[in-house]
């Protein structure tokens, strides 16, 4: 978990940067020079396939590890309120929300750019798929948006712990650290997931 | 102080078990926890009822077999062991409710004793140095720093209570195994063995049907003699370093 | 009965390497041929269990816990001794060995302690080894502090668990020869009966505690590691489950008590607080070192502090009685634990004892505040205060502790011989469970050493002298001595089940304690151990006429275990009393009023009491018969001890 979890963590930050684009006051141009380099340049393609992997070898093993936690204690408390922090005993739904979100934000924009009619502008001469209007398009409606808020909220809670956990796992614990990692840590759960959320925000308030 | 009492009663490990609810009157602040569940069965016992089973020997908190499962809470509200709980940490008129640790590794023997011999065959299968009686050096051969020895010290004050699985919502053993994976991986009496030590005590918590480590921290939150969750990490490295170094193929 | 110590022949220093020299081996090949059972799995037990695997035989090791790691030796705080002179401050195995004869009131046995103090250098080594983590110095070598009133630097400690430390590496030894598949361990089993063939021992009978099986074990030889019987006076500072059940047993199949009423009473506990008080917590001798002991001067100024119409802090300085440092110049709070525990009992029977029950005296560390800040005191002592203020709800750093004594060990123990073998062959006892190396009283961090010593390095060598002397031939537990243990056992639980009287198992604990601590505890005279004697024979006939039992033997059953084990404290209790009032002397723990200075002090009579007491038993209801073994000084002069 703790291995896949921080290449996903890079990934996030890679994607961040891309989405930036969309806010860009260029009627989307720097967005779908981007989202075109994403899709056809051979080197992000390889690796491309490693994100896939890596995101399914990160859920495979999470349904692998919940299965086997259960099996240990088959019968449970009747009164529970052990110390710990809520997003540590919740990562299995935080991550299912993450999932579901997954799936529709892949149905809406990765399969359309791969296989979807998208249609086409052109920029200094050169064809490129308008990406950006069909963001745009969805961001126009208030329940994609929201939609989006609420995941990036699930997803704020699944790195606050995630972060910090991945360290734990690898082994990387010391006391002259620990500081800097938590910190770190709480910081990227909650900027990266707020500037994925202020995306759709701030698209369907200009619209509006 | 007047208490009411949810407790988990089951006969034997086949029996399926349910709580019963009992009501005390004259409770002192005073008494400790056990205290007061003897003041119970010496009750129970003159009606001729069958007293409530529970695990307990040295009540002065350091033989780690009491282990009740108080309010939610592996030895209840204080960060101490159940012997060493008192009923001023409770208030008039509460209901309490007492449950044997939850653990398919812990089965339930009666009652809210439990069998925890699964702890002594991780034991077994490493925590220890592999020396003999006699033939070994004076004890001032090797230095150890004062810094390490200390850290050892405290990872080895680990009870082997179990209120770390009992916590966990994985069921999980790693603070055990980790306090004495690391209390031998740092002094250089245990490095000699560390490799196999860490592969074949884990092996073995993984037999024995614990849960995976997930990070909750709730063992840590919860241990009697908190024993910190840097002793995991530090088993982690150990466990890394063995499988990618180690002559077991 | 001859009482044949064998102390061997020659110099003191030479007894023991000239004894390793002459005693037979058994073959490395033919060890696999043996069996031995050791019963107890604490400090002696566990590291003897641990050390026969080592070296070849075939070891069952029984404990009642549900683990071996959880024998009582695991709750000694304070240390262990050893003469390794690391502080060079002039400690030599001579000086330890003089200490602890000195301390035990020249009671006990010249060769024996001699050769503990000998081996007590190489259990340090054994236990850095297995990783122990000792206190250590920033240089890295270990360190030491003084204990227990001793002029050097000799014990070694782990913060206040050393006990814990030590037991864990022995736990770990013994785990590795479980995993070896040398030791067969046995937890949650009970020994319940000892087994002769022929007049050896040749095994055991115990009760599962969970499924309540009565089952045999045969071997070669037993070891008795069962540890003390201070749970005699249900409240004490032993484990819950502590008993001496085995050892009697043992005793009522021949083998010897020796010295039954030698008790040794801690200073340093914190006070009952009411009926419910199920055990006694001790707080480390080490607060004595900064604490004052006091009481109100007068019964008046007691009266209201315990009615709580005046607080402990508001009584000014000359109406305090610093009893110890008064009568005591020279040692002031730190005299031996006996001196000091008799004094507050004193203080207490005079109405000045100071809580609710009247049974307790102040230790206040307002000065040592004062002198050293409230963080020094905190550096040394902080985790004991906090132990304090979760026990009694005080915080002694506002407010003077509250202590009284406690029955914390008991010196007394199955007689054995310098092999450590009783006098019923092939059943031997180490640790706390024999009698021999603390005398009258034990000085402080010496039961872990002498633990350690049995098991590690003196169980092992000598057990092989009688083994090898051993046919091979295995008794078949269908054997008839088997069975008829066996059938012994199970009469004697089914006539405890069948009873069906109307008090609980504790009810008659509670009340054989309370005769015990009252007439055969600190301080003892003939009139009240006559009548001791007689009540603990009244309230045996009626434990026998009207216990009451709940539920059956094929269960988990903890009032029937301990119904088993208040039992053998009833008959025990009675020894106690016989023994205490045959010894007309005040030695060590033992103080009979009849013998004291004109101060009031211990006044031991060693022309007339100079041996150890080893009672045989007879049969039931018999009277114990006495037979002596004396006691030779050649290398101590005996001396009068003054603290004044």
């Amino acid at each position: 978990m703790a291995a896949t979890g921080l290449f996903l963590i890079i990934f996030l930050l890679v994607h961040l940067t891309g989405n930036l684009q969309l806010l860009k006051d260029d009627g989307g141009e720097a967005f779908n020079v981007y989202a075109q380099f994403m899709t056809s340049n051979p080197l992000i393609k390889t690796t491309s396939y490693l994100l896939y992997a890596t995101f399914l070898v990160h859920i495979i093993w999470a349904v692998i590890l919940s299965v086997y936690n259960r099996k240990a204690r088959p019968v449970g408390y009747a009164h529970n309120k052990a110390s710990s922090t809520w997003s540590s005993r919740n990562m299995g739904i935080l991550g299912t929300i993450v999932l579901i979100f997954l799936i529709i934000h892949l149905k809406n924009f990765w399969y359309e750019m791969h296989w979807g009619g998208i249609p086409t502008v052109a920029y200094e001469g050169e064809s490129y798929k308008d990406l950006y209007a069909v963001v745009d398009k969805a961001f126009a409606e208030w329940w994609i948006v929201a939609l989006y808020v609420v995941s990036m909220i699930g997803l704020m809670f699944h790195l606050y712990h995630g972060f910090q956990s991945a360290f734990q796992t690898l082994g990387l614990n010391h006391p002259k650290y620990n500081a800097l990692i938590k910190g770190v840590g709480t910081a990227f759960a909650v900027i990266v997931p707020a500037l994925f959320a202020a995306i759709p925000i701030l698209m369907f308030l200009e619209r509006s | 102080m007047k208490i009411t009492l949810k407790v988990w009663r089951q006969k034997n490990a086949a029996d399926k078990g349910g709580f019963q609810t009992y009501q005390l009157d004259n409770v002192s602040p005073d008494m400790s926890f056990l205290e007061m569940f003897d003041v119970l069965n010496e009750e129970l016992l003159s009606k001729g009822e069958d007293p409530i089973h529970f695990d307990h020997d040295c009540r002065e908190g350091i033989c780690g077999m009491c282990s009740m499962y108080i309010n939610g809470k592996p030895h209840g509200p204080k960060q101490t062991t159940t012997c060493q709980l008192h009923m001023r940490s409770f208030h008039d008129g509460q209901t309490i409710t007492v449950e044997p640790w939850r653990a398919k590794a812990f089965p339930v023997v009666k009652d809210l004793v439990v069998d925890r011999t699964s702890f002594d065959r991780i034991i077994q299968a490493g925590g220890y140095v592999s020396v003999n009686t006699g033939g070994v050096p004076d004890a001032n051969e090797i230095p150890i720093p004062k810094k390490v020895a200390d850290e050892a010290f405290d990872s080895a004050t680990c009870i082997g209570c179990g209120a770390c699985v009992a916590a966990c919502k994985n069921a999980s053993a790693m603070l055990f195994v980790s306090a004495k994976i690391s209390q031998l991986a740092m002094l250089p009496q245990g490095k000699v063995e560390r490799k196999t030590r860490a592969e074949q005590m884990i092996a073995q918590m993984d037999e024995e049907g614990f849960g995976a480590c997930t990070n909750t921290g709730a063992c840590s939150a919860e241990c009697p003699k908190e024993i910190k969750l840097e002793n995991i990490a530090r088993m982690n490295r150990e466990f890394y370093t063995a499988k990618a170094k180690s002559e077991n193929v | 009965m001859n009482l044949d110590s064998k102390i061997p022949e020659g110099p003191l220093a030479e007894k023991w390497s000239k004894h390793k020299f002459n005693i037979k081996l058994v073959n490395p090949a033919n060890k696999r041929k043996y069996d031995i059972i050791v019963v107890g799995t604490g400090l002696a037990g566990a590291s003897a269990a641990a050390s026969f695997g080592e070296l070849g035989y075939n070891v069952k090791s029984f404990c009642f816990q549900d683990s071996p790691r959880r024998a009582h030796s695991i709750a000694a705080q304070g240390g262990i001794n050893a003469a390794k002179n690391y502080q060079n401050d002039g400690d030599s195995v001579f000086r330890l060995f003089y200490d602890t004869i000195k301390g035990g009131d020249y009671r006990s046995r010249e060769g024996n302690v001699y050769r503990l103090a000998e081996v007590s250098v190489n259990i340090i080594d054994q236990c850095v080894a297995q990783g122990v983590p000792f206190a250590r110095e920033y240089g890295g070598l270990l360190a030491n502090r003084s204990f227990g009133g001793a002029q050097v630097s000799r014990t070694f400690y782990a913060r206040g668990q050393t006990g814990q430390q030590l037991l864990l590496g022995a736990y770990g030894a013994l785990s590795r020869q479980i995993a070896n598949g040398k030791v067969q361990m046995y937890s949650r089993h009970e020994m319940l009966d000892l087994v002769l063939v022929d007049g050896k021992a040749r095994g055991i009978v115990t009760r599962n505690l969970i499924t309540g099986q009565i089952e045999s074990h045969s071997a070669h030889a037993v070891v008795l590691a069962t540890g003390g019987y201070g749970n005699v006076f249900f409240l004490s500072t032993n484990a819950m489950g502590s008993n001496a059940t085995a050892a009697w047993r043992a005793h009522k199949k021949g083998a010897l008590m020796a010295n039954p009423c030698f008790t040794q009473i801690h200073p340093t506990c914190i006070p009952v607080s009411g009926d419910h008080q199920s055990k006694l917590t001790l707080m480390s001798e080490s607060l004595r070192n900064d604490g004052r002991v006091w009481v109100p001067k007068t019964v008046e100024d007691a009266e209201k502090i315990r009615k709580g119409e005046i607080r402990p802090t508001d009584l000014p300085e000359d109406k305090r009685d610093y009893y110890l440092e008064e009568r005591y110049p020279s040692f002031g709070n730190l005299v031996p634990r006996d001196v000091a525990s008799r004094n507050a009992k004193n203080v207490c029977d005079e109405g000045r004892g100071v809580n609710k029950t009247g049974l307790a005296v102040f230790l206040d560390f307002a000065d040592a505040i004062k002198r050293d800040g409230e963080d020094t005191i905190r550096g040394k002592y902080g985790n004991l205060f906090d132990m304090y203020e979760q026990i009694t709800g005080d915080n002694p750093y506002k407010t003077p502790m509250k202590i009284f004594p406690a029955v914390h060990y008991t010196m007394g123990g199955l007689w054995v011989d310098y092999n450590l073998m009783t006098n019923v062959d092939g059943l031997y006892s180490i640790g706390e469970a024999n009698f021999s190396d603390h005398g009258a009283n034990r000085l402080g961090a010496s039961a872990l050493m002498q633990g350690l010593a049995d098991g590690y390095f003196v169980i092992p060598y000598t057990i092989g002298d009688y083994l090898a002397k051993m046919p091979y031939d295995k008794v078949p537990v269908t054997h008839e001595a088997f069975k008829a243990a066996e059938a012994n056992v199970k009469e004697k639980i089914d006539k405890l089940l069948s009873i069906n009287g109307s008090k609980t198992v504790d009810q008659f604990h509670k009340e054989l304690g309370h005769i015990m601590w009252e007439y055969c505890g600190m301080s003892r005279n003939e009139e009240g151990l006559k009548k001791a004697k007689g009540m603990i024979r009244e309230l045996r006939d009626q434990f026998w006429k009207d216990l009451r039992l709940v539920g059956t033997n094929d269960e988990l059953n903890l009032s029937l275990e301990k119904a088993n084990r208040v039992a053998d404290f009833m008959e025990l209790g009675e020894l106690m009393v016989d023994d205490a009032l045959h010894r007309d002397e005040s030695c060590g723990g033992h103080f009979r009023e009849e013998s004291q200075t004109e101060e009031g002090e211990a006044k031991r009579k060693d022309d007339e009491f100079s041996f150890v007491s080893a009672w045989e038993y007879t049969g039931p209801e018999k009277p114990e018969v006495l037979h002596k073994e004396d006691l030779v000084f050649e290398n101590v002069k005996l001396t009068q001890r003054s603290y004044k």
